[in-house]
């Protein structure tokens, strides 16, 4: 015997219907979840802080070579290599190497003084081979090593794929879900019941939000694991920031679908959309390239705004106060794409 | 006297390139099964949308339950169940969950499981619904129309494309809900359809109403009871025919002749007896009890599969 329930609120199911059908559409799933995830662990390991790497340089064979070369190899510096007088030259020509010794007794440092590496290495080469013939150094300094968080490639980064996330699930899942419904003559058969279409469309903002925490909990929570990337700010703000954005992309997402009658149409509207904010809105390189005379455009873009929010609250540790410009940009996006997606929204 | 639920004078929608329905009057009253008739075209989608309030009228006044769809829109939606013509619910929705979701629309209605063994679909309860076959589709597309307990039931083209036994579990559901005293519009272009479910029909072509009438009244409408169907070689002319007995009217198909008789015993023999003296030869011959399709056949000489 089936249970039997009370009736539940008409925006209540309506949300429910929206959470199952999207839960179980396996490919959404993939691209919602999935996929940021593989992006993060792709570009991180790709771009991930490499420990210093040794400077190559060249020593010609000679007499003194052996015994510099044992010099030379103790310096964590350094990485050393006996080279033919002719192939010396010619690795250091190339590039290949950064500095080249030559001279039997007294040496002699071959090297282009415009390449920074070169004038490091003709340091580091001299200070080895003087300690190695006995000379004293007045003071052995200690040293402290930073690497600043939140000013690594990855803590550019994470923001600005949550940012593109929020994004693209936002507009494709409602944009796919609202045509397809339309597509299937579903919305018309909803607009013959006493359903209200503020609760369809609330329901779409809903089902959004909902998977939004799960989608920003997955990526921030494993970049904080691999990648050590935290959120220094306030949690507050981040949780409003990452609230409002998605609002406003579902809204950006009404707007988009509220007239599309076929899939072709909703995919070449979403392109044109979004296309323009992968590239401009900071996502994967910052906008601070651009022209000034642009710039202003870019940060009224929604992806450059909550982009911009999230990097301040997760990078710089900031409030909601200093993010107040960006919260707003975003607020207007989501009243202004609502309110005109709504008013021109094709049910039929 | 009873009382009109649905009534619509003089209703015109005209688009460029036709008049899709061109001054049609209708009168449902309640608790009965009234359907439109007609071909594929004739405006029975256009008429019953408009009446359903999903598409506006040019012209023309429509009052369902004595409410207009300009006034009073939310109570007649309320009130009014419809199931349009080529629904498709969402596929990994289930059964239930699909009900439920129609149900919360609604103020008042039954319990959807209850719906759901009304209609025969409590098997498929949990079911999604890409999984259903065509006639369980097109019942829970009925139970979904039927969740607001309405007062008017309006179906679009309920029984296309249905194989023969879909067809009468669906006409079953169709009668459950007359005799709880609900009233039914349906179009169909299937005049089986029409004779078995409705009380009155309205035959349509081109976007106006062509006759009216229970089913009955409608085939007598022919004065002919009997209808006959030869080919001949060569044909005959409809001077040969008009003097066979009790002969009411002839319509030709290609080769064939379609003729309507009072009496068979009649009739026949003086047809063949009329191709034996032209001296042709008869290829075939069949007779049937004149039916809704042939008063189509002899309103506009067209038949309503093909029109």
């Amino acid at each position: 015997m089936p249970e039997k329930r009370p009736t539940r609120h008409a925006l209540i199911e309506l949300t429910i219907i929206r959470l199952k059908e999207f839960g179980r559409e396996p490919d959404a799933v993939f691209w919602v979840f999935v996929f940021p995830l593989l992006l993060t662990v792709a570009l991180g390991f790709a771009f991930r802080e490499k420990a210093p790497e040794r400077i190559p340089v060249g020593l010609i064979d000679g007499p003194a070579a052996q015994q510099r070369l044992a010099v030379l190899k103790k310096s964590p510096a350094l990485q050393p290599r006996i080279y033919s007088a002719e192939a010396g030259r010619e690795e250091l020509r190339r590039g290949k190497i950064s500095l080249l010794v030559e001279g039997d007794v007294t040496p002699v440092y071959r090297l282009d003084p415009t390449r920074p590496d070169s004038r490091t290495a003709r340091v580091e080469v001299d200070d080895a081979l003087q300690g190695g013939l006995g000379r004293r150094d007045v003071f052995q300094a200690k040293e402290e090593h930073v690497t600043e968080q939140g000013s690594r490639y990855i803590d550019f980064l994470v923001p600005g794929l949550l940012g593109m996330n929020i994004m693209g699930t936002g507009m494709w899942s409602i944009g796919f879900s609202v045509v397809n419904a339309r597509l299937r003559k579903l919305l018309k058969r909803m607009l013959a019941t006493p359903m209200r279409k503020s609760h369809f469309l609330a329901a779409n903002f809903l089902q959004r939000l909902i998977f939004l925490v799960v989608e920003v909990a997955v990526v921030t929570i494993f970049a904080w694991l691999v990648f050590d990337v935290a959120v220094r700010g306030s949690m507050t703000a981040f949780i409003a920031t990452c609230l409002i954005g998605g609002a406003s992309f579902a809204g950006l997402g009404i707007l988009i679908a509220s007239r599309a009658k076929t899939l072709e149409a909703i995919s070449g509207l979403m392109n044109v959309v979004m296309m323009p904010m992968w590239i401009c809105s900071g996502v994967f390189f910052s906008y601070e390239r651009f022209p000034d005379a642009v710039k202003p455009f870019i940060r009224a873009l929604p992806l450059t705004a909550l982009n911009d929010a999230l990097r301040a609250v997760m990078n710089d540790g900031y409030g909601l106060v200093q993010i107040a410009p960006q919260l707003a940009i975003l607020t207007a996006w989501m009243i202004l794409t609502s309110f005109v997606g709504l008013k021109i929204f094709r049910w039929q | 006297m009873t009382e009109s639920v649905i009534v619509c004078r003089d209703l015109r929608k005209h688009y460029p390139d036709v008049k899709a329905v061109d001054g049609l009057d209708l009168e449902v009253l309640r608790g009965e099964c009234f359907g439109l008739l007609g071909p594929n075209g004739a405006g029975k989608t256009t008429t019953i949308e408009i009446l359903e309030g999903l598409n506006t009228p040019d012209g023309g006044e429509v009052r369902i339950l004595g409410m207009t769809w300009e006034a009073d829109e939310r109570e007649l939606r309320e009130r009014i169940g419809v199931s349009l013509q080529e629904t498709q619910l969402a596929e990994k929705i289930t059964v239930v969950e699909t009900l439920r979701l129609f149900r919360s629309f609604y103020r008042n209605g039954p319990d959807p499981d209850d719906l759901l063994r009304r209609l025969s679909l409590d098997e498929k309860r949990n079911a999604r619904v890409g999984k259903l076959s065509g006639g369980q589709k097109q019942r829970l597309a009925v139970a979904c129309a039927l969740v607001g307990e309405p007062d008017i039931l309006f179906l679009d083209e309920p029984t296309t494309g249905l194989d023969p036994q879909s067809r009468l579990q669906l006409w079953d559901v169709v009668q459950d809900y007359r005799q709880r005293g609900g009233t039914v519009l349906l179009t169909t272009h299937y005049m089986e359809e029409a004779e078995r479910l409705c009380d009155r029909i309205a035959i349509v072509d081109h976007g106006q109403r062509i006759a009216l009438g229970t089913p009955q009244e409608l085939i007598a409408r022919l004065d002919a009871p009997h209808i006959i169907e030869f080919v001949s070689t060569p044909a005959l002319g409809e001077a040969e025919l008009a003097s066979i007995g009790g002969f009411h009217g002839a319509a030709k198909r290609g080769d064939r002749w379609q003729l309507r008789v009072d009496n068979l015993a009649i009739a026949v023999p003086e047809l063949l007896a009329a191709i034996e003296t032209r001296g042709a030869r008869l290829d075939t011959l069949s007779t049937h009890a004149a039916t809704l399709e042939d008063l189509f056949v002899a309103l506009t000489g067209r038949e309503l599969r093909d029109a």
